[in-house]
């Protein structure tokens, strides 16, 4: 069993699996509307599946914005 | 700087507060900011920023006010459906603060205009509803040396971060413009009205912090909240050295327009 954290809450994973992994069990259909830091550092959106993750990561997923003026 | 005495009832509030005073009040009076969309986020910055008494206020939007803006973008009115957005929120302004010199610019900020329009201003607020716009502010601040405040709203949330040389920029966090349509506008998706003064108040409150020096920035961090649940997030964030535009071997050298999704492309009634 292994905690990461995503967006400030604890997850407790069976298996430790890619950041790929994480973002389909997280529900995030659409990955291509988040950007994804992982322990504060921007990651790049070709080494999602290659990267694994350890015990006592840190993810955060932070949802692009827009609106402000519109019409 | 000679305040008036009517100049120094006016700014009382502010004087009393130690710590800003008459120094801070000053430092207030000679600012210079530029607001970049004069609508849901743009309306209560512009309003902040003039009753504080910001000495140069500048608008920049190309769109008339629709009736379906009023619901937040609360520095236009009724009577102001179809009027520039700019010329509206210039009549607010002058009648809240005839201390504030407003200039107005009736068009879109693009790659061409920006370096001369950001260039006479301290302080740049993005309130805009676009993605092209918000990485053309982006950038456009990172390669002149300018502090800017980004902003964004959609649903019932809100994020906003601040950057100032040095720190994390917008493209540190997010490298580039998503997909067009991948994430939708707050004209596809809503937005509670008063998330934009939720968030738009904050930006104005980074202003002040600037101007006067007081504080914390929200540098090197997003807060991000939610209406539904009225959690509030701040994350860390730094500065890549990867960054496209403010990291150690910077691509972006230039200003880009990006294309506009169609279905952002406004009709006009």
């Amino acid at each position: 069993m292994a905690k990461i954290t995503v967006n400030g809450k604890e997850q407790e994973l069976e298996n430790l699996t890619t950041l790929a992994q994480l973002i389909t069990s997280n529900n995030i259909t659409q990955p291509d509307m988040v950007s994804v830091q992982l322990n504060e550092e921007f990651v790049n959106r070709e080494n999602y599946e290659t990267i694994a993750l350890k015990d006592g990561d840190e993810v955060d997923f932070l949802y692009f914005m827009g609106g402000g003026q519109s019409a | 700087m000679n305040f008036t005495e009517d100049q120094i009832i006016r700014y009382s509030r502010h004087i009393l507060l130690q710590d800003v005073g008459v120094d801070g009040q000053e430092k207030i009076s000679k600012g210079k900011v530029l607001i970049v969309g004069a609508g849901g986020l743009g309306a209560p910055v512009a309003f902040y920023l003039a009753a504080a008494g910001v000495g140069t206020i500048g608008i920049i939007d190309g769109d008339v006010v629709d009736l379906s803006n009023l619901q937040r973008q609360i520095i236009h009115f009724t009577q102001d459906v179809d009027k520039p957005k700019v010329l509206s929120a210039k009549e607010k302004i002058s009648q809240l603060n005839p201390d504030v010199n407003v200039i107005t610019y009736q068009t879109l900020l693009s790659s061409e205009n920006a370096p001369e329009i950001i260039n006479d201003y301290d302080f740049v607020v993005d309130g805009t509803d676009n993605f092209p716009v918000k990485f053309l502010i982006n950038d456009a601040c990172v390669i002149a040396g300018k502090p800017f405040s980004h902003g964004g709203i959609l649903r019932f949330d809100g994020q906003t971060l601040t950057h100032v040389p040095g720190t994390a920029c917008y493209r540190c966090l997010f490298h580039a413009p998503p997909p067009p349509n991948a994430v939708p506008t707050c004209s596809q998706a809503g937005v509670l009205g008063a998330i934009a003064g939720m968030l738009g108040t904050i930006q104005a409150a980074e202003v002040l912090k600037y101007l006067t020096g007081v504080g914390e920035l929200l540098t090197n961090k997003l807060l991000s909240f939610n209406a539904k649940t009225m959690e509030f997030r701040t994350i860390k964030t730094k500065r890549s050295e990867k960054c496209p535009v403010c990291g150690s071997n910077p691509t972006i050298t230039q200003l880009v327009d990006y294309a506009q999704a169609a279905c952002e492309i406004k009709t006009k009634r």
